[in-house]
């Protein structure tokens, strides 16, 4: 357990604490969305400083978690078999599709390769016009107008061998589908500050209301959570089910209207396969046709079969907060970030990453 | 691959005849390159909040140290360090 002198701001953590403690009359289930959040909360110990009366699962907001094995799989055929130099964020290439990884495919040969912005590869692109660039472009809306840049730049250029494949994930249908479920227990929402500093806080009234759910836009660092969490806390026991943003310092209830623009020009909504949970309808982006030369998957035609997902790995019900990773048997067993079964073991957004390398829970339950 | 992180913009340039301005933003000792085309107000000397290579969002000076002494201080900066 972390001291609290470890805290940068100790006496807030310390405060609100004590202030959820005592309004907290009832036993609650809040759920953080985003797979930020999650690594906060463990990284930072909150998990074990909250009452026990107030219980936080881990939601499905990692895209890399999400990410369906059939395009990981899809992403190696490229590299493998179509000699392209496929690239994307570090976390993806660790995770493990059908036969291989990225990572595996790349110690074998292919050439695949990290790089910290789409906008890289579309330098690459220019620097290499005899090879066929592609970026695999995960994520949730917090990183699709970078996303939708890469393809507004290579057109600039007038590239013609850069294309991604896009994973995009949108998080307010995640929600849904997560208090739709039945085994769901969530009664509160903290709702991802990153998101909503592009995309605004509009899309989440509806929910609230429909399903009279609160929902507290909030940030990642342990104050923020632990303000997040004593807000929705007070929601609940006041029976309101209202939106609230923590966060306001950052997130403009209107989000960046420039970021909206662009993913709107680039992008269009579509249903959307989450690796664990299924297909959620409305859920993703993919390029619109006006694009289709940008388009990975239209581009190459990649014709692979579709396998199914290790039966070994609850994944679907950690991302939907039925359970937590050390409930799953394989967790720290069969299971460990050097050798993920499944993807919430491999990024640092992941819930089961967070749990083994932060947390002694698995010891002491 | 999630975090957004603050830097300071230390120079702008334009390409794309105009089009796109980019700048280059200092997180503590390392520089990154980052289009500013979300954020058409930025200039020179302003703090914003850096998401894979993307101008997100204007933060102030305070909220911007604050941020980045924190993710520095969990150790939560590596996707700036050069790769492989
Ligand atoms: S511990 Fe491993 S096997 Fe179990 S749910 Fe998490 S990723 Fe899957």
């Amino acid at each position: 357990m972390k001291y609290l002198s470890e805290y940068r701001n100790p006496e807030m953590v310390e405060r609100y604490i004590e202030e959820i403690g005592k309004i907290a009359t009832k036993n609650w289930t809040i759920m953080e969305v985003c797979g930020g959040q999650t690594h906060s909360l463990v990284k930072n110990g909150l998990l074990n400083l909250l009452p026990e009366k107030v219980q936080m699962v881990h939601g499905p907001g990692c895209p890399v978690c999400v990410t369906p094995i059939n395009l990981i799989d899809k992403a190696v055929y490229l590299a493998e078999e179509k000699g392209v130099i496929l690239c994307s964020f570090g976390d993806m290439l660790r995770v493990p599709g059908a036969k291989k990884s990225l990572l595996e495919a790349k110690a074998s040969g292919a050439d695949v390769r990290i790089l910290y912005s789409p906008l890289e590869a579309v330098k690459l692109a220019k620097e290499n016009p005899q090879k066929e660039v592609v970026f695999f472009a995960v994520g949730f809306e917090t990183t699709a107008p970078a996303n939708a840049l890469s393809v507004i730049h290579a057109q600039r250029e007038g590239l013609k061998n850069y294309s991604i494949l896009t994973s995009h994930v949108l998080v307010p249908p995640a929600m849904e589908a997560v208090i739709n479920d039945e085994t769901a227990v969530i009664q509160g929402f903290l709702a991802a500050g990153h998101v909503c500093t592009i995309v605004g806080i509009s899309e989440y009234y509806p929910i609230a209301e429909k399903y009279n759910i609160p929902i507290v836009v909030t940030g990642f660092e342990p104050v923020d959570l632990l303000q997040g969490i004593y807000m929705t806390v007070k929601q609940l026991e006041e029976g309101r089910n209202d939106l609230e943003n923590q966060y306001s310092r950052v997130v403009k209830p209107e989000g960046n209207p420039e970021a909206i623009k662009v993913i709107e020009k680039v992008f269009q909504v579509c249903d959307r396969e989450w690796r664990g949970i299924g297909t959620i309808p409305n859920s993703g982006y993919e390029l619109r046709p006006e694009f289709a030369e940008f388009d990975a998957n239209i581009k190459f035609s990649i014709n692979i079969e579709k396998v199914e997902e290790n039966k070994e790995c609850i994944a679907g019900l950690v991302l939907k907060g039925v359970k937590k990773p050390h409930q799953c048997p394989q967790f720290g067993k069969k299971c460990t970030p050097l050798n993920p079964l499944g993807a919430p073991m491999v990024s640092s957004e992941g819930a089961c990453a967070a749990y083994y390398h932060f947390s002694q829970i698995s010891d002491s339950e | 691959m999630c975090l957004a992180i603050p830097g300071k913009i230390t120079s702008i340039e334009s390409r794309y005849d105009g089009l796109v301005r980019m700048a280059k933003v200092l997180f503590g000792g390392i520089t990154k390159e980052a289009s500013l085309e979300m954020v058409p107000q930025a200039q020179i000397g302003d703090y914003v909040l850096i998401h894979v290579g993307v101008a997100i969002s204007l933060i102030d000076e305070a909220e911007a140290k604050k941020t980045f002494e924190y993710l520095e201080g969990i150790g939560e900066l590596e996707e700036l360090m050069p790769i492989n």
